[in-house]
């Protein structure tokens, strides 16, 4: 079973004194694919991948990466993994291809490897011209490639990005994730967090955490089908009136106002979720529109989060 | 060893961000020159010229002999010349002198009278220096130009080897060399996985397979070289502007700096693995570098230490690099005799590099 996925763990919990950072989590990644953990800051994202990395130790729990146990096996892991930081973690003082070198030399590659992959890394992630700049001087697109170029010299199995696209623009965005298809398409498995819902619904795979707990996981479709609630959109004339007055409401799990309609979910146990608003809304006088609509990740998410996240409030 | 290329990929890195980082190559540059210019002129425990004002209520042939004899020592300037005893007390008060020669009318008659002193020093004694100064000038037998006094023997001869002229600098340039290489050696290394740590690097490099030993040994090699400089340096100027000679040999000079060098490199490599920011390491260079300076013997002589102190100074190295540095310049000693104190320093290498090691860990808790 080890061989087959490419990460799993049982119960890996890592308390920081008191603070339960991530508790008792089970996760099955299969190999190349792309595996999201979508959560707000401070969810346990970092920690779990720091954990699976063999940077943090467990307070308890075990997993197996590749194949090895971590946190025993840690070391013989570091040559299949590659991991991109949260932070830009590459040296500010030394220019592109000086911090490529020293990654391809720390990383062991022979001088044809290192020729081989610095070529390679320069012309996919587009670092030709930037080859003699100092890193401290570039842009938070170019810093990206950069990391993720640094991160898949030594040609790993696995990769860990944290948070990969917190600092870049959208366009740059898409193109990192076009770079991450084509690494799956040559056969390497990614693990990556994000606080983003678009970049989430891209994932294969994705676990939503939320204080250091997986609240639901599973593919996004899937997730967005078993949404345990209906959604229903309700357009109106005066439509802060008609958000304040469905909040009140029992049945009503969370209202969302995007411009001038509402995004509002409702509790499963509603047979007729849309006449249900309709009728709810009668004693304000004012004419609506409501109409049931299919659940997006966003809704799944506060489904998933509201345990933590009192009612009414959007995520 | 696993990886040689490992140790040099740290090497190379350590130095193209040496290379970019102009506030600390001025320092390696900087540091020697400031202190060896500092520590040459200013210290000097071979005091001269201390200002001295007379009273001279004599007057007399015998009395001005011995103002001239005493001037002629060189130890005393007379600057003022007064009437009363208490014209130089106001003026020690104010600052103005640190020694008052008092000579009373009846010098001449005193002078033949072995049960009382002849004359006066006032001295201002809170400097112990200017004290020591002072007591030797009573030592100082007045020529008789008139009629033979009687003469005593003295009781020793001083016999002054290695340093004749009693120049300071010739102490003090060599005990310098430790100094200077205590300051910037330690502080290089100390400040060197912290940083690494505070600018987020760290996090990237133990996720690496390098071993700690390849990224300890990788970050001590280049400052080696850097010692090497500096030491060079120090040499050059002390020779050139004090005179400093170098009685033994070169080569042994390089040795014993370069197992010195070591020794401070790991120690602040050790301090790197304790402290959480570059602060903190600061701080725990100066921790050490206050007593080193003050105990390890290169201001104050070792022996005159009370024995608590003295234990302290065992554990610190520039304790050891002293002695070894001016056995080799001042007594040209060799490396056999000196074995003792450069197989500590070894060991205390040894033992840094262990803990520090041991004290890094690839993880992030």
């Amino acid at each position: 079973m080890a061989s087959k996925g490419a990460i799993s763990c049982q119960q890996l919990s890592k308390y920081f004194g008191d603070l339960a950072a991530v508790s008792q989590l089970d996760l099955n990644i299969p190999r190349e694919t792309i595996y999201g953990f979508l959560g707000p800051n401070g969810s346990g994202k970092s920690t779990t991948i720091r954990m699976l990395c063999g940077l943090l130790l467990p307070t308890s729990g075990e997993a197996q990466v590749l194949g090895l146990h971590i946190p025993s096996q840690a070391e013989l892991l570091k040559t299949k993994i590659g991991y991109m930081t949260q932070k830009f973690s590459l040296y500010d003082d030394l220019s592109v291809a000086e911090n490529l070198r020293f990654m391809a030399q720390v990383y062991n590659l022979s001088p044809r490897e290192q020729k081989q992959q610095l070529d390679k890394a320069m012309s996919v992630y587009r670092l030709g011209d930037l080859k003699n700049r100092f890193v401290g001087t570039m842009s938070g697109g170019q810093k990206q490639r950069l990391a993720l170029a640094a991160a898949t010299l030594h040609k790993p199995e696995l990769l860990f990005l944290d948070e990969p696209t917190s600092a870049v623009d959208p366009q740059t965005r898409r193109d990192f994730w076009e770079s991450l298809f084509d690494l799956v398409a040559d056969g390497v498995t990614i693990l990556v967090s994000t606080h983003y819902m678009d970049e989430a619904e891209r994932c294969h795979g994705l676990a939503i955490l939320d204080h250091g707990v997986k609240v639901a996981d599973g593919s996004p479709p899937q997730l967005m089908e078993d949404i345990d609630a209906w959604v229903v959109k309700v357009e109106a004339d005066e439509i802060s009136r008609v958000r304040r007055h469905l909040s009140t409401l029992d049945n009503v799990i969370s209202v969302t106002q995007l411009g001038m309609h509402l995004r509002v979910l409702l509790d499963k146990t509603i047979s007729q979720p849309a006449v249900y608003v309709q009728q709810q809304c009668a004693p304000l006088n004012i004419n609506i529109n409501a109409s049931q609509i299919e659940a997006s990740l966003e809704d799944v998410f506060v489904m998933a989060t509201r345990a933590s996240h009192p009612a009414g409030m959007a995520a | 060893m696993k990886s040689w290329q490992r140790l040099l990929a740290v090497l190379r890195k350590e130095v193209w961000q040496l290379k970019r980082d102009r506030l600390t190559f001025g320092m390696i540059f900087g540091i020697p020159i400031m202190q060896i210019v500092m520590f040459g002129y200013a210290i000097n425990t071979d005091v001269r010229h201390i200002q001295t004002a007379v009273v001279d209520q004599a007057n007399t042939q015998l009395s001005r002999n011995l103002i001239a004899d005493l001037q002629a020592s060189q130890v005393i300037k007379v600057k003022y010349q007064r009437q009363q005893v208490a014209d130089i007390e106001y003026l020690m008060k104010r600052g103005k002198v640190k020694i008052g020669v008092f000579i009373p009318e009846d010098f001449g008659r005193r002078i033949q009278d072995n049960n009382r002193p002849s004359a006066q020093l006032l001295v201002d004694g809170s400097d112990p220096i200017i004290l020591a100064a002072a007591q030797q000038l009573t030592a100082l037998k007045l020529q008789p130009h008139t009629k033979p006094l009687p003469r005593q023997a003295k009781l020793f001869e001083v016999k002054n080897y290695y340093n004749p002229e009693r120049r300071s600098a010739v102490n003090v340039v060599p005990g310098l060399i430790g100094v200077i290489l205590t300051m910037t050696m330690m502080m290089f290394t100390a400040v060197s996985l912290v940083r690494e740590r505070e600018r987020g690097n760290l996090e990237l490099l133990i996720n690496t397979p390098i071993s700690s030993m390849e990224l300890m040994i990788g970050k001590v090699l280049p400052y080696i070289a850097i010692g090497f400089i500096q030491v060079t340096l120090v040499l050059v100027l002390g020779s050139l502007l004090f005179d400093v000679p170098i009685a033994g040999s070169l080569i042994n000079v390089y040795i014993i700096s370069l197992v010195f060098v070591a020794a401070n490199l790991t120690l602040g490599l050790l301090f790197s693995t304790l402290a959480k920011s570059q602060f903190q390491a600061m701080q725990m260079t100066f921790f050490i570098m206050l007593p080193s300076i003050l105990l390890s013997g290169f201001m104050f002589p070792f022996d005159g230490m009370p024995k608590a102190a003295q234990w302290i100074a065992e554990v610190l190295p520039l304790t050891h690099f002293v002695r070894l540095i001016r056995g080799v310049m001042l007594r040209a000693a060799s490396i056999p005799e000196l074995f003792p104190e450069l197989g500590i320093l070894i060991l205390f290498t040894l033992i840094m590099l262990v803990l520090s090691v041991l004290r890094f860990h690839k993880h992030l808790d």
